[in-house]
């Protein structure tokens, strides 16, 4: 088998790996959108001219998010490590990695969904206030509905940010797909393995951009 | 039904203060249609806003329906909202929600229905505005007549005692223009609607309006029935819009009347003098001659008026004028 066309190539260990990915991805994608939504919705509405305007909550915020967006994710990864033994019992494998991605992922999610909230007509909130909407209201019932597809790319934005995350939370020791590209191929040279992890990588992203454009277009009525 | 009382509005702070409403009396009554005109940056949109508290007042009392708007608190003042209906130059309709879904929105806001009654009453709205064949399309797939008809809906579904027009027809073509105003002179009449529109448009004052005020920067300088300020506009902003909506350039018509021979008199007939045959009998009369200069015959909301500028040539002008003032006809001369 030495002279097959991928002879170091240990498939059960890429299948593991490949699950290591989906299930980081998977982890991390939902937790960030449940910290990031909310964190978007409350950018905005504390925002300039808008239903909350609180200007020091705002700042606030903003600075924090900036701050978590400023750090490269290679030093978060690593100054997290306590916190995420903490959270989780162990730095190490899908459950050590899920933690640093979240806080490197949502608040860049947060400033998309920000950006989708800033695209909703100003008249139609107008409008909801006319009817006498509470802000509770106003973002669920008009807000949220209003942005969903730019909620939605955003989602998918993040979800391919996080695939280039994880390969780099393999210097965690994380395990998945980046990790072993790392590890055999670019360590020991073995360009066969590295291929076939890209080759999987590049598949993951295609499918999560044309999951995501469907879904974008389903849910478009503009 | 709204009573304004030295009701201001200014923007701003210290040095960057900007005035955009002067302290106004404004008293709307009860099942009227009240029209405010302004140019842009007259401060009619910030006037609107005030009746409904999207805009807070910086003083002065404003009564809606009974209660002060501005002394109200948040729960009480979105109470109040429910009860005034207001409809937009951009529709402002949910885009991600079907017709009938924007139509049940401010029902489903106020809770307190039950899905069908919910779906009962949307179902007579459409059918009031004539959408009932659009109930499951998207706002995208109609029209700006129909956006606006849907609006109407929305905007009368928690049966509203006022329905505020923010420049209604403003993004309309003139065919879409008369029939949505169709349907608001409709809607004043068999459900006592009191109706607040603001606009740009003489015209749209002269086909639904009963009575009329005109807004010039943050200011109000003149207010009255809509024939009254129409037919013998005092103020000059006034004047500029009546002019507008005739199509009139002041310096032509002012070349046209220096080149007239004799006396030259603006005659206005209302009503039913409209339709008499006045003018020949007292030429015939009198003996005078006369000749059109400009002449217009139209209706204001229900009434048809008429007002021609003449001028009288020959025989007895003094008595042709006396008979024609006898006769109701408003009479002023020009020159």
């Amino acid at each position: 088998m030495d002279d097959a066309l991928f002879a170091n190539v240990d498939w059960q260990e890429i299948a593991q790996a490949t699950l290591d990915t989906l299930l980081m991805l998977g982890g991390s994608l939902a937790a960030s959108v449940l910290l990031g939504l909310p964190l978007g919705v409350l950018l905005f509405l504390t925002g300039r001219r808008q239903l909350l305007e609180q200007r020091a909550v705002h700042l606030a915020l903003s600075f924090l998010v900036n701050v978590l967006r400023s750090v490269p994710f290679i030093i978060l990864l690593i100054v997290m490590i306590p916190f995420t033994v903490t959270l989780v019992g162990t730095s190490l494998g899908v459950a050590g990695a899920i933690p640093p991605l979240v806080i490197g992922t949502a608040p860049f999610f947060a400033r998309l969904v920000e950006t989708a909230l800033r695209e909703v007509d100003r008249g139609i909130l107008e409008a909801c206030q006319a009817m006498g909407a509470t802000t509770r209201q106003v973002v669920t019932g008009a807000l949220l509905p209003e942005a969903l597809p730019g909620i939605v790319a955003g989602i998918t934005v993040t979800a391919i940010a996080l695939v280039s995350y994880t390969a780099m939370a393999g210097v965690i020791g994380a395990g998945g797909l980046g990790d072993l590209a790392v590890r055999f191929g670019y360590q020991r040279f073995q360009t066969d393995v590295m291929v076939v992890t890209v080759a999987l990588l590049l598949v993951l992203v295609q499918v999560l951009q044309m999951v995501g454009d469907r879904i974008v277009a389903k849910v478009s009525r503009r | 039904m709204i009573t304004f009382r030295s009701v201001s509005k200014a923007y701003g702070e210290g040095a960057a203060r900007t005035t955009a409403l002067h302290p106004l009396d404004l008293d709307i009554s009860a099942g009227e249609v009240f029209g405010i005109i302004g140019h842009s940056g007259a401060g009619k949109s910030t006037l609107i806003r005030l009746i409904n508290g999207i805009e807070r007042a910086s003083g002065g009392s404003l009564v809606v329906d009974g209660e002060d708007v501005t002394t109200l608190d948040d729960d009480r003042l979105r109470a109040l909202r429910r009860r005034i209906g207001m409809i937009f130059q951009h529709f402002n309709l949910l885009s991600s929600k079907t017709v009938a879904a924007n139509v049940a929105f401010p029902l489903r806001l106020a809770g307190g229905l039950d899905r069908a009654a919910i779906d009962a009453r949307v179902a007579a709205l459409l059918e009031r505005v004539g959408l009932s064949a659009h109930a499951g399309k998207y706002p995208s797939q109609l029209s700006g007549g129909q956006k606006q008809r849907v609006g109407i809906a929305r905007a009368l579904a928690c049966d509203p005692k006022v329905l505020l027009c923010d420049e209604a027809t403003s993004a309309l073509d003139p065919q879409t223009t008369a029939s949505v105003l169709h349907l608001l002179a409709e809607l004043n009449r068999e459900l006592g609607l009191t109706i607040v529109l603001i606009t740009h448009e003489m015209d749209v004052v002269r086909r639904v309006c009963d009575r009329v005020a005109v807004l010039d920067a943050g200011r109000l300088v003149e207010s009255g029935a809509v024939a009254d300020v129409f037919l013998h506009p005092r103020h000059a902003t006034t004047r500029r819009f009546v002019l507008e909506s005739e199509h009139v350039d002041e310096g032509e018509r002012g070349e046209d009347l220096a080149r007239a021979d004799g006396r030259i008199v603006r005659l206005t007939f209302r009503g039913e003098a409209t339709y008499a045959p006045l003018l020949g009998r007292v030429a015939r009369a009198s003996g005078v001659d006369f000749n059109i200069l400009s002449g217009r015959i139209d209706r204001i909301k229900d009434t048809p008026y008429g007002q021609l500028t003449l001028a009288f040539s020959g025989g007895d002008v003094d008595a042709a004028l006396r008979e024609l003032g006898a006769a109701d006809v408003t009479v002023e001369v020009v020159r």
